[in-house]
């Protein structure tokens, strides 16, 4: 196994090894930051099929992190008092189950993908930055300006969804399901690298005229993995909701996508295991300097800074001691 | 006379005041190669770019096949059978040889919706890859990065995906450029016998390899084309002497 | 919905116009000469606003407060451009996102740690408080047209600047032909950093002239570099005159959606939801604007790439 390969291996292992000491020493929180860690790297597998694959530069994706956050928000809300979500033309009603809730946010956040990346993908480079994180703060003030919801404050649910056969309130069991699922994306993510459609998509993202002289699209495959891209963020809004029971228009907001985009760039630029080494140093970052000093984010600055200007491998990239070639 | 598969039709296209493509009307016929000749800054990229798709004509039509493909992508242009090779190569330089041929037969079997089985294990097309990295001599070269490449095997490459799309016609945008005098020979001898599967509209400097290959050429100067005929015509031509082939030597 | 808050709210939606505009004008030079996205555009307004903050309070001088704004945000958008950004050039739109991002981090936090959490008010002075009497016999904020008139000033120096000047010359060819330029003899390092200070300039009086109506506070950059975004995508990159219609476009449309949309639906609706759904949408309007130009002119209205 390649020196990339068994850093892979490592970095999957340290999650439930983590957890797994966790457990046994008795220290909840630990567990629910592995949890954290979990469900942060799933959002950050998600954007990677549009970034790392795709070159898709989205500073939107919070868009997709709180719709899937909403998901859970609004069918757990109304389960939880009682109020189906409407009653015309045909009854829809609340739930606190989970397998529902992540169907729901996933196709939920696969259509809003499908709206605004059909919109932004009309455009490349500059512009797609610029569109996506404007149409990532529209639904940001949506959220805010709907009262229905909870507006500013957010929504809070009493007790967390449920999954069949286990105890999602035990730290252990609800890690386990963020895991599993973390597992599944990373593998589902892999598949599509290697999969005829991720040949083209990687294609259009090294030569898109290369892509139309073959007879493909660029923008329908760049659609469809920013559709794909959208619904795996959107999964992981939801598990992130419920592993806060809470949820506000803070998941829908720039600085989140923002942060989904350095978990990426913290582990490593097209890399598939990126996202869990980034998302896995940001929370050891936010909790070791986050102790050290109430600006913290002076240093994950720093720090983001030297990585971008003078080690773009990350850290992967740097452990592995070779920089990934790629634009 | 056959009907050509390939024709322009008063094609015009200007940039501000310059008239980079005047009226040009040309055609390609079943089992020719026309080149189209013409010195730098003559518009035979601009040409051949309105012809693949891209840039759109101020005026005129492209028809392929006896349909009006004026209005239609560069995509769709490909999947009616137009393989297209490029001037300065256009290939995934991340990729391997293999990959972007891969690519190519993968464009051309329109099975792009697959997301799960592993592309490399298409038996199908991989055999279909390797086949057209074998006929343009690259075979030994299939785990290369195209970044890797020399300038003259990339342009060899662009030949090869353009195999795999098994086209109804080629345009090629210099493909000789940078192979050197033996590569050149070998693609000449290539091309001779290629023009039997499909037609090629065969833009090149190498007059070596036009006056060797070519059933027909064009010369375009300023945008127009002076003339059109075979090798001989076109070498006895007085305009095409003045205007051009006078200043390149030994013609 | 009377005609006299009719002409208030356009006046509203032409002041926060000629706001964003200040700060798109600067984005988009940024990017037509330099190539570059910058996210910090918001912190550099930040520091503006934060700087006439500060010397309002020590001095009471609201012109010291302003030429402090302009003099801070420049120096800070020298000291990025020397020490970040001209790395970034070369970079890919993935990189400049990346580390402009961190450099509002370091701002954000930055500032947090020399004034604190809590907002600092900038107080308006004295000889510009109160209404004024509009003709129509229209009262309207006296300071909020003075804005205006600034900011259409400094528009039309802007472009008297791009048009008439050397180094407006300058400008120009760096945006048509950067080698051109260089082999002409000019320093592009020295231009990029005087276009870079001159752009976060313009965002820092932005700050500081919209700090007098709304408090300032860490974070008040990044909304309104967003809008500024919207602007700019509306607009076209690059062009100046873009930035400004599109300013002016988003400014309206903001502040007239939020006091139209809810009678609009009231017309035809219960009151609440009536105002619920129209501030709701409200909220979304220049984003729908924004949708509609891309789909009609995907490159912006005055854009040409």
């Amino acid at each position: 196994m390649s020196r990339a390969g068994l850093i892979n291996l490592a970095l999957f292992a340290m999650l439930p090894l983590t957890a797994g000491a966790a457990l046994m020493l008795d220290e909840p929180f630990i567990i629910t930051l592995a949890t954290k860690v979990a469900i942060l790297a799933l959002a950050g597998v998600g954007l990677n099929i549009a970034l790392g694959l795709g070159g898709l530069v989205s500073l939107g994706h919070a868009a997709f992190f709180g719709i899937g956050g909403y998901a859970m928000g609004i069918l757990a809300s109304h389960a939880q008092s009682f109020t189906p979500l409407m009653q015309a033309p045909f009854l829809i009603e609340g739930t606190k189950s989970m397998p529902v809730i992540w169907l729901v946010a996933v196709i939920a956040g696969a259509l809003a993908a499908l709206a605004i990346g059909a919109l932004s993908l009309r455009t490349t480079g500059v512009y797609f930055i610029m569109i996506t994180l404007a149409f990532g703060q529209m639904l940001y003030y949506f959220a805010i300006s709907w009262p229905a919801y909870g507006g500013e404050d957010g929504l809070s649910i009493w007790v967390r969804n449920g999954f069949p056969g286990l105890n999602t309130l035990d730290p252990i069991q609800f890690f386990a399901i963020a895991f599993v699922l973390l597992a599944l994306a990373l593998w589902g993510a892999g598949r599509l690298a290697a999969s005829p459609f991720g040949l083209a998509l990687q294609a259009a993202r090294q030569n898109a005229e290369r892509v139309e002289t073959v007879g493909l699209s660029p923008y329908r495959l760049r659609l469809v993995a920013f559709v794909i891209s959208g619904a795996v963020t959107a999964l992981a809004g939801a598990l992130f909701a419920d592993l806060n029971r809470f949820v506000s228009p803070t998941m829908l907001s720039w600085q989140m996508s923002g942060e989904i985009m350095i978990f990426i760039i913290l582990g490593g630029v097209g890399r598939l295991y990126g996202p869990v080494a980034g998302a896995a140093l940001f929370i050891l970052l936010e909790h070791v300097l986050g102790g050290l000093s109430d600006f913290w984010h002076v240093y994950l600055g720093l720090l983001l800074l030297l990585v971008v200007l003078f080690a773009r491998g990350g850290l992967i990239g740097a452990l592995a001691g070779r920089e990934v070639a790629h634009d | 006379m056959t009907e050509p598969l390939l024709r322009t039709e008063n094609l015009q296209k200007s940039f501000g005041a310059l008239r980079a493509t005047d009226d040009v009307s040309l055609d390609l016929r079943p089992g020719e190669i026309h080149a189209l000749i013409g010195p730098n800054g003559a518009g035979k990229s601009t040409l051949i770019k309105q012809i693949a798709g891209g840039l759109a004509p101020d005026a005129g039509r492209v028809v392929f096949d006896g349909q009006d493909v004026t209005a239609l992508s560069t995509v769709a242009r490909a999947r009616a059978g137009l393989g297209r090779t490029f001037q300065i190569s256009a290939l995934a330089m991340e990729y391997t040889v293999l990959q972007n041929a891969m690519l190519g037969a993968l464009g051309q079997a329109g099975s792009v919706w697959r997301f799960f089985r592993p592309v490399m294990g298409d038996s199908a097309l991989r055999l279909r890859a390797e086949q057209a990295l074998e006929r343009v001599g690259l075979e030994t070269l299939v785990t290369q990065r195209t970044a890797e490449l020399s300038h003259g095997q990339r342009r060899l490459l662009e030949v090869a995906v353009a195999l795999t799309l098994r086209p109804r016609a080629f345009l090629m945008d210099e493909p000789m450029a940078g192979l050197g005098t033996d590569g050149s020979q070998t693609l000449t001898a290539f091309l001779d016998d290629l023009r039997r599967e499909a037609p090629i509209l065969l833009v090149e400097h190498d007059m070596d390899a036009v006056f060797a290959l070519a059933d027909r050429i064009s010369v375009l100067v300023y945008g127009r084309i002076i003339a059109t005929g075979t090798a001989a015509e076109i070498r006895a031509n007085k305009e095409v002497r003045e205007a051009y082939l006078g200043e390149e030597a030994g013609v | 919905m009377s005609v006299i808050l009719l002409i208030e709210q356009v006046l509203n939606g032409l002041q926060s116009g000629v706001m964003l505009f200040l700060m798109a004008a600067g984005l988009t030079l940024i990017f037509g000469v330099m190539g570059l996205i910058n996210l910090a555009h918001g912190s550099l307004y930040m520091v503006g606003a934060f700087a006439a903050a500060a010397v309002a309070g020590a001095t009471g001088s609201f012109v010291l407060a302003l030429i402090a704004s302009l003099v801070a945000a420049a120096a800070a958008g020298a000291v990025v451009e020397l020490t970040v950004i001209r790395r970034l050039y070369d970079r890919d739109h993935l990189d400049q996102v990346l580390a402009t991002f961190a450099l509002i981090l370091i701002f954000s936090e930055g500032t947090r740690w020399l004034f604190g959490s809590f907002p600092l008010f900038l107080d308006i002075p004295d000889a510009l408080a109160g209404p004024v009497m509009l003709p129509g016999g229209i009262q309207y904020p006296l300071y909020r047209l003075v804005i205006i008139g600034v900011g259409l000033l400094v528009a039309i120096g802007l472009f008297q600047l791009i048009a008439r000047t050397r180094i407006g010359i300058r400008i120009r060819a760096g945006e048509s032909d950067r080698e051109m330029i260089a082999a002409l003899g000019v320093d592009i390092s020295k231009l990029y950093t005087i276009v870079f200070a001159l752009g976060a300039a313009l965002a820092g009086l932005a700050g500081a002239l919209v700090g007098a109506i709304q408090s300032v506070q860490v974070g008040m950059g990044e909304p309104v570099l967003i809008l500024a975004f919207v602007v700019i995508v509306i607009g076209g990159i690059g062009s100046i005159k873009g930035a400004l219609v599109g300013a002016l476009l988003v400014g309206l449309t903001d502040t007239l959606g939020g006091v139209l949309l809810p009678g609009f639906f009231a017309t035809f609706m219960e009151a609440s939801a009536a105002t619920a759904l129209g501030s709701s949408l409200a909220s979304m309007s220049i984003y729908i604007l924004m949708a509609g130009v891309l789909i009609f002119r995907p490159t912006g209205l005055y854009g040409s790439r």
